[in-house]
């Protein structure tokens, strides 16, 4: 009787406490969003030219006499080296996806998760030491390269790091289809490619495609690694072997030293918002796209 | 690390305990972080020692560090401890008021000091402390001996033209493709300005497209692996990978080596002194404290570390004159 009480009592709050935490996401997110947006504002739309932001690739933000904010070859960095790392992490990726969730035995299973698990528990700014390191001296060696710290570099490391990712969240997608479709796919007389290439694939397709988006997600967002590997140069890179630098790296290394609400400063926390965007648009088009395949489906 | 794509895209009900965790996390940290902050800001655990703050320039960071473990043997009522984060980092720091004391690489801008005496209610106190020189690094496998400012100039400045070490009378086996890559810091290290400064002055900037590493090491180190290479960095991070080059003022004038006795006597043409800013007026353990990095003791640690130590000509610690202008 009593305890039949006290849990009426108790449920309400339980019900507020979990509304709140759900609440609080969103609070947070959007809190982020208005504290990185305020502190740029100012600069935004008082004396950044918007266009030359956009267009220019004259980033001189402590010059003496002619300060400059041109960050196209800071737009130019991000996409090169996610998009080559993208191109490297993919494939891999799915492949290792695939082969764990239907081809290997169980022990080999174990194994290999724990070791990709392992690759991402690699600090981003030990992968950037063997970026400047070992990768740097590798690269010119190879390619006999004038320098080694170049959008290939971080691009590799990029893709080594967006791997883990793609795999686990692949394998899950890869999981989740019921074993009634590929035992109906064998019964038809299916080989084990076709079963891949024709049932598993297109039914584990949104997950999938989500697993790539998280590894976008997380090739964007990387900050020391490529900070490190990239080798920081302020150039639109023309080939692979060429240095540039991203939008992260650009904040991490500056904002420390730049003077608080100065236009430098708040130029930064306009790339910050800029990144903000460019995440939250690939975030929203996974989310589009995968209600757009269930939708078709079902 | 068991990622589920729903969880993450998705506000699934079944997502919620994650999301609640998280949340709960970062008010927990948030706590914390303020408690933590309350705390440092009231002078540390222990009462009855008086804590220096210091932070500031990157260059200066392990010169800091030793002097502060010094100081401790010598007074052991007194903690120094020491932060990096540089230059701008330290002033930012000094105008909030949570240090007592920033090194720093470069002078303090008119409004910097304008800020830090608004908020200490006097302005900050000027003291040179030493002096680095910025050694201009090459790998061992450059045949080149010295360059001068001008050519420095060629390679680095926005309208030089150098960008082939056969324009400079050199071509080396490792670096077949003869092209030179430019090493430098971020566009607003305390070093960065100075060697801008020292080679084109003021009113010209440095050509873009050159590696802005982060940290005076990493430059010596990158160096010490690509024999293209050219570079900068304080004379005290040199090691067994790379070789300084002598540095002449003008074409035809002797080149001079980045020495000691080179900077003490400014014949080196790329020297800089480094200073230390007080939080308005110093306290008596802050007076004593710079009086001891200004002594012979204090002053032997910077040559120790690799540094250049006062000479005799050096400004007497300032009355906040030099500071103020």
């Amino acid at each position: 009787m009593n305890w039949r009480r006290l849990e009426s009592r108790v449920e309400p709050v339980t019900e507020l406490v979990i509304r709140l935490c759900g609440i609080s996401a969103i609070l947070f997110v959007f809190g982020i969003f208005f504290f990185v947006f305020r502190e740029g504002a100012g600069f935004l739309f008082g004396g950044l030219d918007i266009v030359r932001f956009f267009t220019s690739t004259s980033w001189y933000p402590t010059s003496v006499s002619n300060k400059q904010y041109g960050a196209l070859a800071l737009i130019a960095g991000t996409g090169a080296v996610t998009v080559l790392a993208m191109v490297i992490a993919v494939p891999f990726g799915l492949g290792t996806a695939i082969f764990i969730s239907e081809f290997c035995s169980p022990r080999v299973k174990e194994t290999l998760k724990i070791v990709i698990e392992l690759l991402a528990a690699i600090p981003s700014v030990v992968w950037g030491f063997i970026g400047l390191t070992v990768m740097n001296q590798l690269i010119i060696r190879l390619f006999d390269a004038p320098i080694g710290l170049t959008v290939l570099n971080a691009g590799i490391i990029l893709a080594l790091m967006s791997e883990p990712i793609i795999v686990s969240i692949g394998e899950d997608a890869l999981k989740a289809v019921p074993d009634s479709y590929r035992e109906a796919a064998l019964a038809l007389g299916a080989t084990r490619w076709q079963v891949i290439y024709r049932v598993l694939l297109p039914a584990a397709k949104s997950g999938l495609l989500a697993a790539v988006l998280l590894g976008v997600g997380r090739a964007i967002g990387e900050t020391m690694a490529v900070l490190m590997a990239t080798g920081h140069a302020v150039q639109i890179p023309t080939s692979l072997l060429d240095s540039a630098r991203t939008l992260t790296a650009t904040i991490a290394a500056e904002l420390g030293e730049a003077p608080v609400h100065s236009d430098h400063y708040q130029v930064l926390f306009i790339v910050g918002v800029l990144l903000f965007m460019i995440t939250f648009v690939v975030n929203l088009a996974a989310d589009l796209i995968v209600k757009g395949i269930q939708k078709k489906t079902s | 690390m068991n990622f589920s794509a729903e969880k993450i895209f998705v506000c699934h009900p079944s997502g919620f305990g994650r999301t609640c965790g998280l949340a709960g996390l970062a008010i927990a940290a948030l706590v914390a972080v303020a408690c933590a902050g309350r705390e440092g800001g009231e002078g540390g655990a222990a009462p009855a020692k008086t804590v220096i703050q210091n932070a500031g320039s990157d260059t200066m960071v392990n010169l800091a560090q030793a002097w502060a473990e010094e100081y401790a043997a010598v007074h052991p009522e007194v903690s120094v401890e020491v932060s990096g984060g540089g230059t701008g980092t330290g002033i930012a720091a000094l105008i909030n008021g949570t240090v007592d004391l920033v090194n720093a690489s470069r002078k303090m801008e008119p409004d910097e000091i304008e800020k830090a005496t608004r908020e200490a209610g006097a302005p900050p106190q000027e003291y040179v402390v030493g002096h680095d020189a910025l050694a201009v690094y090459v790998n061992l496998s450059n045949p080149l001996e010295e360059i001068s400012i001008a050519q420095l100039a060629g390679i680095y400045g926005q309208d030089g033209t150098t960008d082939k070490w056969s324009q400079l009378g050199v071509r080396f086996p490792g670096c077949d493709q003869d092209q030179i890559i430019r090493i430098s810091r971020q566009s607003n290290s305390g070093t960065y300005h100075y060697f801008r400064e020292a080679l084109l002055g003021t009113e010209r900037d440095l050509k873009l497209g050159s590696l802005d590493l982060h940290g005076s090491k990493d430059v010596v180190e990158v160096i010490g692996r690509t024999p293209c290479a050219i570079g900068y960095s304080g004379m005290g991070y040199a090691t067994a990978n790379v070789k300084t080059l002598r540095v002449a003022r003008q074409p035809g004038e002797p080149a001079i080596a980045p020495t000691v006795e080179n900077t003490q006597d400014n014949s080196y043409p790329i020297a800089r002194p480094l200073y230390i800013y007080t939080h308005g007026v110093p306290s008596a353990a802050v007076r004593a404290y710079l009086d001891w990095v200004r002594s012979e003791a204090g002053q032997r640690i910077v040559a120790e570390t690799g540094y250049v130590p006062l000479t005799g000509a050096d400004p007497k610690p300032g009355s906040g004159k030099g500071a103020a202008q």
